[in-house]
């Protein structure tokens, strides 16, 4: 028997279906031999992590609750990585929407929530979006390598609030916490039902996923996101401006981070402190990566990822399994999709060698 | 057409028959049979998209054929060997030269001759294999030196180790992938006593090319394919040129005829321009015309500085001294999109790197240089009805062979590729044509349908500069004639009276005077 692969022309919208349940399928299968070891059973786990994310009102709210800045961090790393801007800076980006959420929302402006939260919000988006302008001008004019900028940027931002949370914007009341000063009450985003933490900034997610989605479908500037980001020479010799272009992505890449942390910030915990994301911006890259870059199947994949690391949380407490189980079911998701996406673009075929004498 | 060649006594080496290979709804190989006989040439000639290489791969294979066999001489006679088996191949002797070469740039020559025939760790095997080396060089004619790093090799060079890779693994059948391809024509002409020498020490050579000439000048046989079929066998010695051509194509080819050109104002002008740039692109002190109704052709040799002219006109740079004007304006800004907007024409050297994005459509592709025009977007928005309904058009009128608009760019083989471009920048009824090497690559009948679409602009009153490596297209086309040598442009004059000697001179340095008097 031999195995061959042959390219496929064009895999189907089932296959490409059945070949991300398969990886799902997959990844669930080998993250159950850890479980073994960790003197679990995998059915168990798994049956404990799906009613922890999806069990109950609560479970199901803080799933999408955790899904909010993972939906605007993955688009935020898709639309880049369409054009082929790495951004791997979106952890930095969410942080300092977060800082400019706080800056124009504890006090220095007074406006009533119907403008507030709006002003917030484009502070974060505009900051942001600044935050990935800048190594994507320092790429363009000294061919600095962006995935490096954007990678260590993110430590300098997370020490540079850090400095800000115990020092000049630190809150007096506090009681001694490194953490700033709140926003006041007209811009937190409301919460979406009463006595759960989702807020506004799930719909805010869902509008931005559905935005991109027509903006690389419909628009002009989606067709030239396009067309940079799959052959720059071809665009550049058609007479689109690609350094413009890279600068519009890299404004709504950085944007959209940024918008993840005004969420966090005006949705759930109202001050800005140094652990306000566990790494959202890091995840963003895998949602993007399990979606294929698609703006609605980040959606699908951030409530995916959440729900393993809310139900993982839950299955942890109860069965003492350590919730690092969760980071497990991800990177193994990863890199099945990743397997998968090679299955769709070659087909396998098994082949008895015919040996004509 | 004959189907029986003459028959020879020497041993058939290599037989295929009634290979047959579907793709989808495509049948690329329809029932092919060919027999390979020891110490002759074969070559394998069709159009882009004829079968040939999709027929080799088989051969090599790198594909598994739907029906037939593949045959190759060995100790007990013909034997089938396993397809899809690539070192099946190796071991029966069947090397393969690919038009694109599988070379360790970093690697010396030798090193890249012996990398897979051994294990990973022998010591002192490399004078054995030295020795081995140069005695099939001695043999061939092969000489290269074989210590350099590949990377430091000319392409001919390269090209050289790869057949000697072939030969050092003793192959008994040697298969060519439109070798010339990338060759000069001295070049090739040196390939061309290679393999006749080869051939004359008993190997087999299987030769696929798509231009006639070289086909005639080496081969003993030839083997048209077309659409998949074979569409005749026949003996060099005794094959008519307009025949094959005949062959080839199917149907008689028309050859292009120009007419005498009726030059008006002048739409485009370099004025004493200079121009810093990167290797081969650098000008100085230019002065070139284009006049309405008028073909100018550029020839050179390769990187004298095409690119920079090229890259003026197509709206990618802008002249760091004297003056580049269109209609009379002066032209100061790098701008694509105004360029196109104003009636520039721009056909680029290399269609498939900066011509198309493969992943997008036909339609985008057709689109893509007035995606922000009125024609193509409203208010941001794309009108995906005008794009694919331009597409549609520009597949009916310029016979694109595609899926559709929608199919993707990078299905499309070459000449398709370039008909695209060409319905691209011609239906808007452009003033002034850029054609950078507007057939490189393309087979005989898509040729003769690039050439008559420039001459019909021209006839439109569109001032046309061909750019060409290819001498035969500067002189079908042009009605006048410019050279560039090193930077600066030199005016040959009106194309009647001038003949390929007086450029090749000039190309190599002298001035015209001087040219003609030496012609």
């Amino acid at each position: 028997m031999t195995i061959r692969l042959e390219p496929r022309e064009d895999a189907g919208l089932g296959l490409k279906i059945g070949v991300s349940l398969a990886a799902g399928l997959a990844a669930l299968l080998l993250v159950a031999i850890p479980v073994l070891f960790a003197g679990g059973s995998p059915l168990m786990a798994y049956g404990l992590m799906i009613q922890g994310a999806f069990g109950s009102m609560f479970a199901f709210s803080e799933t999408l609750n955790r899904a909010t800045p993972l939906i605007l961090t993955g688009l935020a790393c898709a639309v880049a990585f369409r054009a082929k801007l790495w951004n791997i800076g979106a952890e930095g980006q969410l942080y300092i929407g977060a800082l400019a959420a706080v800056c124009v929302g504890s006090g220095l402006l007074q406006l009533p929530p119907a403008l507030m939260i709006p002003t917030v919000m484009i502070a974060g988006f505009l900051a942001g979006g600044l935050m990935m302008v800048i190594p994507t001008v320092i790429k363009q004019r000294f061919g600095a390598d962006e995935v490096v900028i954007t990678l260590l940027l993110n430590f300098v931002v997370i020490l540079f609030i850090q400095m800000l949370v115990e020092g000049p914007l630190k809150d007096p009341l506090s009681m001694g916490w490194p953490q700033s000063v709140p926003l006041i009450a007209e811009a937190k985003l409301p919460k979406l039902l009463p006595r759960l933490r989702m807020h506004w900034g799930l719909i805010v997610g869902l509008v931005a996923a559905l935005v991109l989605w027509l903006m690389v479908r419909k628009t002009v500037l989606g067709f030239e996101i396009r067309a940079v980001g799959e052959n720059k020479a071809a665009a550049r010799f058609a007479g689109i401006p690609v350094d413009a272009t890279m600068l519009k992505v890299a404004l709504i890449s950085g944007g959209l981070a940024g918008l993840a942390g005004v969420g966090e910030v005006a949705g759930v915990k109202g001050y800005l402190s140094s652990d306000l994301s566990p790494g959202f911006g890091y995840s963003g890259i895998v949602v993007a990566m399990l979606a294929g870059l698609s703006p609605i199947g980040t959606v699908i994949a951030a409530l995916f990822v959440a729900a393993v690391f809310v139900g993982a949380d839950s299955m942890s407490r109860a069965t003492g399994i350590s919730s690092y189980i969760a980071d497990l079911v991800v990177a193994l998701s990863l890199l099945c999709v990743l397997v998968g996406s090679f299955f769709l673009r070659f087909r396998v075929k098994w082949e008895r060698q015919s040996v004509v004498a | 057409m004959r189907s029986t060649p003459t028959m020879t006594d020497a041993p058939v080496l290599l037989s295929l028959q009634n290979i047959t290979k579907r793709f989808g709804a495509l049948t690329a190989n329809d029932g092919i049979s060919l027999d390979l006989h020891r110490g002759k040439i074969l070559a394998l000639l069709g159009e882009n998209g004829a079968g040939k290489t999709t027929l080799m791969n088989i051969l090599f294979g790198h594909y598994v054929q739907d029906e037939g066999d593949v045959q190759v001489l060995s100790k007990g006679g013909l034997t089938a060997l396993p397809p899809g088996s690539p070192g099946a191949a190796l071991k029966a002797g069947i090397g393969m030269v690919h038009q694109h070469f599988t070379l360790a740039e970093n690697l010396s020559g030798l090193a890249n001759i012996r990398l897979g025939t051994e294990p990973l760790l022998s010591f002192g095997r490399e004078g054995a294999a030295r020795a081995k080396v140069q005695k099939i060089i001695a043999e061939s004619g092969l000489d290269v030196d074989l210590d350099r790093r590949v990377a430091d090799l000319t392409v001919g060079e390269k090209q050289r180790i790869e057949i000697l890779k072939a030969l050092y693994r003793d192959a008994k059948v040697l298969i060519l992938d439109e070798p010339t391809a990338v060759l000069t024509p001295q070049e090739a002409d040196g390939l061309f006593v290679v393999l006749r020498r080869l051939a004359a020490n008993g190997l087999g050579v299987i030769f696929i090319s798509h231009k006639l000439g070289e086909v005639l000048a080496v081969s003993h046989r030839i083997l048209v394919l077309r659409g998949g079929k074979k569409a005749g066998e026949l003996v060099t010695a005794n094959a008519d040129r307009r025949a094959i051509a005949d062959l080839m194509v199917g149907k008689a080819v028309a050859a292009v005829v120009r007419t005498p050109a009726s030059p008006g104002e002048v739409l485009f002008a370099l004025e004493n321009v200079s121009l810093h740039g990167a290797g081969g692109r650098s000008l100085s002190g230019v002065d070139l015309k284009l006049r309405a109704g008028e073909v100018v052709g550029l020839a050179g040799v390769s990187g004298n500085g095409q690119s920079g002219i090229a890259a003026l006109i197509s709206g990618l740079a802008v002249p760091t001294g004297g003056t580049m004007r269109l209609y009379g304006e002066t032209v100061t800004r790098a701008d694509p999109r105004a360029l196109v907007a104003n009636g520039v024409a721009r056909m680029p050297e290399d269609r498939q790197h900066d011509g198309v994005v493969g992943t997008m459509s036909v339609a985008d592709n057709i689109a893509i240089e007035e995606v922000r025009s009125a024609a193509f977007s409203k208010m941001g928005f794309l009108d995906r009805k005008a794009m694919r309904d331009r597409a549609t058009a520009a597949i009916a009128g310029y016979d694109v062979r595609c899926q559709g608009p929608d199919a993707e760019a990078r299905l499309l083989s070459g000449g398709n590729v370039q008909k695209l471009i060409l319905a691209r920048v011609l239906e808007r009824g452009p003033r002034v044509i850029l054609a950078n090497q507007p057939t490189r690559g393309l087979d005989v009948g898509a040729q003769a349908e690039v050439h008559r679409r420039i001459l019909a602009a021209r006839d439109r009153g569109a001032a046309v500069l061909v750019i060409s490596e290819d001498l035969d297209e500067l002189f079908a086309l042009a009605d006048r004639f410019v050279v560039v040598r090193a930077g600066e442009l030199h005016d040959a004059g009106p194309s009647e009276g001038l003949d390929r000697g007086t450029i090749g001179l000039m190309m190599a340095g002298q001035s015209h005077a001087r040219a003609e008097m030496a012609s």
